[in-house]
């Protein structure tokens, strides 16, 4: 006869919370899907609870910062485009005005206007993909192709605005690159009416959906003390209910003339980060409707900078003052004077800030890139403990980060 | 509210864009204390400056702090004093947020921050040697003694390239961590090709 041993869950249990319960070591990605790049997780288990987790991030790290060193202020724009590469626009627009604020130049009503409704989308596009990839993460699959069909409409529409759909590096000191068409606008406001009604189908395929919102509410609780003391900004920061956006209260490029609502979570958890980032969703596509309708007339770039927007092409071919001008812009760069600026614009993974130091000239001194995937990251060593395993996909997906910007 | 006559310790920089001052590092986590006290609760950002290899002081360090309340952000530089080992006191127990902003700046500057919980490089690898955001480091990177050949092949210089580890299987499971990488450890058999018996 065979002798049957009872093993007991409690056994496990106990063993468990003893001093000599097995840890496992797991190491996750760089390489891995539920990380969103290259992201490397080194965990500690104890069975299917994590007790220690060490984030090693750098796997994309490109030295931008050295590099901002060794080129111009305008060379320094497709670069931007790199950091956050789901928005590329509100990375450009965030940098170009850092730049503006140290030069002391004003950009027009219309450029202001202009540099929203490109942001704005950029955030539609950015958020499209969170959503979408995190019902992914969560195990559905419908919601994550209807928002792709719709990025790829505004990826269209992003062409047509800067001739790239990814790299737009749409701003320049001092202005954008071109002007927008009456009909390029038509098409937006097209857009955004299909646009709509997916966002009204991803609310209802996702929101009550009950495996989703098994999947994430109360997981990944994120307290406002921790928020705060982490430095997280965006969305993440709004889901844990601080009332804080740099929209309206630090507002830049014309900000304060739009009406939108700033939704709030409550708890902080996945589930609030989500309901947090549809609902933004559409209070962006209101901003993009209301810049159009109100678009003042005028230029798209500061006329009086002369030592630092190119003139327009034409004038150079024709006019000895503005062949120099754009010589000189050229050669040296747009011509910043001396001294620091810390700004920070509202983009659709947090507050994206730079700090530029210049010695004068047309080469930044310093130029320090704070990026918010960065700091939303570093809460994971504090917020992942305690949770299953399988919580990392839905709270990395939660989170909403970006490794290009992490890793600069 | 008037800084100056509240924080003794701060000295007032000229600054355009937001208010700006000065501490001894000696002070620093105390006044970042009291700031987060009176309602500087986010620690938005923290860097660091190299002013040039013939500046004194040659390294600053910056940390930029936000009030929700007041809606009003707040920068404060701390000089080194030291101008290759800098050294400034960490303020992880004020602001969990430096944890990874100080590591960076040790990274990038070589600056320490005393009484940091984990002072290890965090975007280079480990065993990387230089500080690449100082002054005197070229953007090409230093020349090595040992150099990689295929590296100097390609670009003509003598430098060593950053390892490979990050990607899928191209690492060892054992050794420092640049190396610890997930791997297929025996590469020799694949499933059309099956495992020889030993």
């Amino acid at each position: 006869m065979s002798e049957v041993k009872e093993i007991s869950i409690g056994d496990t249990g106990a063993r468990a919370a003893g001093e000599k319960a097995e840890r496992m070591m797991l190491n996750v990605g760089p390489s891995h899907p539920t990380t969103h790049g290259v992201l490397r997780l080194k965990m500690e288990l104890d069975g299917d609870i994590m007790t220690k987790v060490d984030p090693v991030v750098g796997y994309l790290h490109r030295g931008d910062e050295k590099i901002a060193e060794n080129m111009t202020y305008n060379q320094f724009v497709p670069y931007t485009d790199r950091l956050d590469y789901l928005a590329p626009l509100a990375n450009n627009m965030a940098y170009a005005i850092a730049v503006e604020k140290l030069a002391g130049v004003e950009v027009p009503a219309r450029c202001q206007a202009i540099r929203v409704i490109s942001a704005e989308l950029a955030r539609i596009s950015s958020h499209l993909l969170g959503l979408g990839v995190f019902g992914m993460d969560t195990g559905a699959w419908t919601p994550f192709m209807y928002c792709f069909t719709e990025r790829e409409k505004l990826f269209d529409l992003f062409e047509e605005l800067t001739g790239a759909r990814f790299t737009t590096s749409y701003t320049r000191i001092g202005g954008v690159t071109r002007d927008v068409k009456p009909e390029w606008l038509e098409k937006v406001l097209q857009f955004l009416k299909e646009f709509k009604r997916t966002v009204d189908e991803v609310d209802a395929l996702l929101t009550r959906n009950r495996i989703f919102y098994d999947r994430c509410v109360d997981v990944g609780i994120i307290t406002k003390e921790k928020a705060l003391d982490y430095g997280l900004t965006g969305a993440n920061l709004r889901a844990s209910g601080i009332d804080w956006d740099l929209r309206r209260d630090k507002p830049y490029s014309g900000y304060e003339q739009y009406d939108f609502d700033i939704p709030l979570g409550s708890k902080g958890d996945c589930y609030d980060r989500f309901l947090v980032r549809l609902e933004e969703v559409r209070q962006s596509a209101n901003i993009v409707e209301q810049a159009i309708a109100n678009l003042p007339d005028g230029l798209w770039y500061a006329e009086d900078a002369k030592k630092i927007y190119a003139p327009q092409k034409d004038k150079i071919m024709t006019s000895m003052e503005e062949l120099i001008q754009n010589f000189m812009l050229v050669t040296q760069g747009p011509q910043i004077p001396e001294g620091e600026v810390y700004f920070e614009a509202e983009n659709p993974k947090g507050a994206l800030g730079f700090y530029v130091v210049s010695k004068g000239g047309g080469v930044p001194y310093r130029l320090k890139i704070r990026a918010p995937s960065f700091c939303n990251l570093s809460i994971l060593p504090d917020l992942l403990p305690g949770h299953m395993f399988t919580d990392v996909t839905t709270i990395l997906g939660s989170l909403d980060f970006v490794m290009g910007e992490c890793d600069r | 509210m008037n800084f100056e006559e509240i924080f003794s310790e701060l000295k007032r920089k000229e600054a355009k864009d937001c208010d700006s001052f000065i501490c001894e590092g000696k002070d620093l986590v105390n006044t970042l204390e009291a700031l987060k006290a009176k309602g500087y609760e986010m620690l938005i950002d923290l860097t660091a400056i190299d002013h040039g290899v013939e500046a004194s002081p040659r390294f600053s360090t910056i940390y930029h702090l936000l009030s929700l309340g007041e809606k009003n952000y707040l920068r404060i530089s701390v000089d080194c004093e030291a101008r290759e080992e800098p050294v400034v006191p960490s303020v992880v127990e004020v602001f969990p947020a430096a944890e990874w902003h100080e590591r960076e700046a040790f990274d990038m500057f070589g600056i320490k921050f005393e009484n940091h919980p984990d002072m290890r490089r965090i975007l280079m690898w480990d065993e990387y040697e230089h500080f690449p955001l100082r002054k005197d480091f070229p953007l090409a990177g230093i020349e090595s003694e040992y150099p990689e050949q295929d590296v100097v092949e390609r670009t003509d210089l003598k430098v060593k390239a950053a390892p490979m580890a990050g990607g899928p299987f191209v690492a060892d499971t054992a050794g420092p961590m640049s190396q610890t990488e997930p791997m297929a450890k025996d590469q020799s058999w694949t499933e059309s090709k099956p495992k020889k018996e030993a």
